[in-house]
Formats: C-alpha cells, sequence, structure tokens
C-alpha cells in the first residue's frame, strides 16, 4: 500500500492512497466533520454522497463531500466548518 | 462551447444493473456510454471491486464491462434535463451534455433513516454507510459498533466489522422474530441465499444476534438505548450503526416523466418506462437485490439495444427473483414503534436542523416546506423525505432541478428559453 501525505487542520498525516478523505478523517478520530445550522458537529452517515453530512474544505473550496473524495498528495482539509 | 458527447444508449449509474445493462447493449452492437457519479463502476455493493478484486460475480461483471466497447464516463453527475433524452450533466466542476437514442436508468438505492433521539450524533451511521466507508478505507479496528437496523444487509455489514476487527457486541434486527423465522422458510426455494447468510452469520457467530430489538435513543456520543418494546437496555459503543433497508432513487425518473407507483418505477416485460426509449433497471423499479437487478440491467441492456427476442428469454428468470423480493420486502418491513420513538425535539430534517415539533402546524409537505425548509437543504430531501412518508404519510412531491447540488457555471449552460 502506498501512504500519501495530506494535511488535516493544519496537522500533517499519512493517508493511504485510493481512500476516501472521509475514511482518513474517521481513523484520525474526527467523527465531527462539520457544524450543523444550529452548530451542532455532524459526521458522515451514508457515505455514499446523499446526504451531504460529511462535507469539509478541500484545498479551499468549501462544501466538498468528504466521502467522494479520494485522498491525493498535498491535499489540504479543514473539518468544522 | 459546452462539450457534448453522443451515444446510441446511454445507462445512468454504474452499479450491477447499469454494467448488466451497458455489456448486454455494447454486445448487441450499439454504442454504449455508461455514466456515474463515483470513480469507479460498481455501485455501492461492488465498491472497491475490480476484474482482479471482490466477489467471483462482481470480478466477472466488471472484467466483462473493462472488455466491451461500452464507455464509462465517471465522476459524472445528472443535473437536469434539457431535451428528449438529452442530459445536462457535470464533470469536475464542467458541464457535460449527454445525447442519446435511449437511456437506461439504474439509479440504484439509497438507505432507508428514521430519526430518533441522537440520530444526528456524529457516531451514528447508516449500516450500507459503515459498509461504504470501510469499503472507501476506514479501519474500524477495536471500535465498538452496535448494528441496530433491518434488512438482509445487517449480515454481510456484521460480517465485514468483525473481518475488519470491529468489537461487534450485538446485532439488531427490528423485525419481529416470527416475520424473519417466516422469511428464513420461505427462502426454500433460494438455498443459494440461506448458504449466503449462514457463511455471513459464520463470520461474527461470538456476536449477539436478535430479533425485535430497536435503537430508541442514542446517548452522547458513547452508548444506545435499545428495546423490545417491553425492556430497555443500555449498549455502549463507538459507532452505533442504524438505518432501516433501502429506498430507491427515484429523482431521475421522475425528472424524466416515468410514472411511478408505489415507490416504485412502472415498466413493462422488457423494462421499458412509460416514456418512449427510456428504460428503468435493478432497484429504483423495486427493492429486490443484486441477482434482481443484474437481470433486469440485461433485459433492459439487450431491449435498449434493440435485441427484443433475447431479453425476452430472460424474463422468466426475473419471474423468479420477483418473488424472493416480494418476501423481502414484506418481512423487513420498519415497524410502527420507529415512528414512536420521534420527540417534539428530535431533528427530522438535518441539512436544516428543522425539529419535528416545527412540522406539527403543517398538513402537508409543500406547507412544511414553506414554513420551516423541511426538505430544502443540500441533500434536498433524500434523507428526510422517505422519513417523512413512514412517520407522516407525506409523499414527496414533483422533483425540481437541478437535481444536485451544482456550480453557476453548470447551470448557465441550461437553455435560455428554460427560464434560467
Amino acid at each position: 500500500m502506498t501512504r500519501i501525505p495530506i494535511v488535516i487542520d493544519g496537522q500533517t498525516v499519512e493517508a493511504e492512497r485510493g481512500s476516501t478523505v472521509a475514511a482518513v478523517l474517521l481513523d484520525t478520530g474526527i467523527w465531527g466533520f462539520r457544524s450543523s445550522v444550529q452548530n451542532e458537529p455532524r459526521g458522515p452517515v451514508c457515505g455514499m454522497g446523499i446526504c451531504f453530512e460529511c462535507r469539509v474544505t478541500i484545498d479551499g473550496v468549501h462544501h466538498r463531500r468528504a466521502c467522494m473524495e479520494l485522498c491525493r498528495a498535498g491535499m489540504e482539509i479543514e473539518t468544522g466548518g | 462551447m459546452v462539450e457534448t458527447l453522443r451515444a446510441e444508449v446511454t445507462v445512468v449509474g454504474a452499479g450491477p444493473a447499469g454494467i448488466a445493462a451497458a455489456c448486454r447493449a455494447a454486445e448487441a452492437g450499439r454504442r454504449v456510454l455508461l455514466l456515474d457519479e463515483n470513480p469507479r463502476a460498481g455501485g455501492q455493493i461492488w465498491r472497491g471491486a475490480d476484474r482482479r478484486r471482490g466477489s467471483a460475480v462482481a470480478r466477472r461483471w466488471l472484467a466483462r464491462l473493462a472488455d466491451s466497447s461500452a464507455r464509462l464516463v465517471d465522476t459524472t453527475a445528472v443535473v437536469d434535463l434539457l431535451g428528449d433524452r438529452v442530459l445536462l450533466t457535470e464533470r469536475q466542476g464542467e458541464a457535460l451534455v449527454v445525447e442519446s437514442e435511449r437511456l437506461v436508468i439504474a439509479s440504484g438505492a439509497r438507505e432507508l433513516f428514521l430519526p430518533f433521539p441522537g440520530w444526528t450524533l456524529p457516531n451514528v451511521l447508516g449500516v450500507g454507510g459503515a459498509q461504504a466507508l470501510l469499503k472507501s478505507g476506514a479501519s474500524f479496528r477495536r471500535r465498538t459498533v452496535v448494528i441496530a437496523g433491518s434488512g438482509p444487509l445487517l449480515l454481510p455489514v456484521a460480517a465485514a466489522l468483525a473481518g475488519a476487527g470491529a468489537r461487534l457486541p450485538l446485532v439488531a434486527e427490528q423485525a419481529p422474530h416470527a416475520r424473519v423465522r417466516r422469511f428464513a422458510l420461505s427462502c426454500w426455494r433460494f438455498p443459494e441465499k440461506l448458504l449466503e447468510a449462514a457463511r455471513y452469520r459464520a463470520a461474527f457467530l461470538s456476536t449477539a444476534l436478535r430479533t425485535g430489538v430497536w435503537a430508541v435513543a442514542a446517548r452522547g456520543v458513547e452508548a444506545v438505548a435499545l428495546t423490545d418494546g417491553r425492556r430497555r437496555r443500555i449498549e455502549p459503543c463507538d459507532f452505533l450503526l442504524a438505518s432501516y433497508g433501502l429506498v430507491p432513487n427515484l429523482e431521475l425518473p421522475r425528472l424524466l416523466g416515468c410514472a411511478v407507483a408505489g415507490e416504485r418505477v412502472t415498466v413493462d416485460d422488457l423494462q421499458l418506462t412509460t416514456v418512449d426509449n427510456v428504460y428503468c433497471a435493478g432497484e429504483p423499479t423495486g427493492i429486490g437485490g443484486l441477482e434482481l437487478a443484474l437481470v433486469e440491467g440485461e433485459i433492459a441492456g439487450l431491449a435498449a439495444g434493440g435485441a427484443d427476442r433475447e431479453a425476452a428469454a430472460l424474463i422468466g428468470r426475473r419471474r423468479r427473483l420477483e418473488r424472493f423480493q416480494a418476501a423481502l420486502n414484506s418481512a423487513f418491513a420498519p415497524r410502527r414503534e420507529l415512528a414512536e420513538r420521534v420527540e417534539a425535539e428530535t431533528t427530522i430534517c438535518r441539512c436544516e436542523d428543522v425539529v419535528s415539533r416545527r412540522l406539527d402546524p403543517a398538513g402537508s409537505l409543500r406547507q412544511a416546506k414553506l414554513a420551516t425548509r423541511v426538505g430544502m437543504g443540500p441533500c434536498q430531501g433524500r434523507v428526510c423525505g422517505p422519513a417523512l412518508v413512514f412517520l407522516r404519510g407525506w409523499e414527496s412531491d414533483r422533483v425540481r432541478p437541478p437535481l444536485r447540488v451544482s456550480t453557476l457555471g453548470v447551470l448557465a449552460s441550461r437553455k435560455p428559453q428554460d427560464g434560467n
């Protein structure tokens, strides 16, 4: 398995190539990916791009679904948005 | 200038039904495009499989697809309809128009989520959701996972999580024991299904498997309260998986104008919908599982490819599998008690954080939308819509484009006479 560096909230972590951003965030121990309208922490639910609960900011682009994005080397991910 | 692709047959959805349809239409000599939102073909059930990895049937079909002349157009989502069988899609933020003589819709299914106190906590996932995350690289190793849902999906997911090193104290099926037992007995016609179930069960034998038990509330991020209707018990866990079978993705067939009755697309013997040259196969015509999806896909692909006689030869096989489908759907129908879990302050619409109490004054989904924005967030009611059908009998109203959240650049490629 090839491991690639990605940046999560300013911290560099190693991710397995082919993993989705959602999978890597969960494994890093981050369960709350974003804040809801009423400021509740939310994380992935459907895992297949339907529910939009796993939205994060990727390389400055808001509202990317973490479950639909494969990790790329150097990718910068911000949670809690 | 917007990029345009043309085909004789375009198949939307590269799960088993779509792959079978694309293979069969291409083998019948048609120019075929196969669209999917994901980076790879396989759909949810074959996520992560390819011609070397995955079950035998997955490998066989994925190899057949790769060897066919059908062209996979990945990471592409249908956004709107521009004319008869002219699809506006989005691919990596860019508009892509797909024109074809015939369409096969194989849009698959999603999980049914039903609200209960605590279901929005970040460690409460769908059963299939957890499986998808597992197949996408999440580990779940040494995590304690309680599964409290419904349907045949519980078994392979429990087996996969056990295999991945998760701790599984409990797998709970909400359907009553008598219903599940009757279903299992009716499966004598389908010994291969019973064998498959037994094989999965063998993979998590040390876990309690209970019928007639469901989650009533998730607490904090550390435990779930369950009931069998009489007694409550608390089960500590890191993750709770709670979803209740599958519901078909009907947005695209509805947008195309296909008749839908009883939450399934109406099709004839050759999978033709009520719209000329538009076929439908797999879960949108009724939740029926892998084998039924494959045979429906083959029929639709052959018929769309002009090979009606070969398509008709497969109807008998489909009929046999439809009996299994009927038994399955009645056995695992969600029990009414699942609706009674909802409290005044329970969130119903996760996108807009609309709680149950705020929906009370409304008499229909339309009124509720105007008053609360329920179902109007990014998921566009894909999660709360089916839940509101179950909780309040509010049928989804008509689908409005765009089908997906999209960029202004993509939406700008719609024709000016659309008024947009």
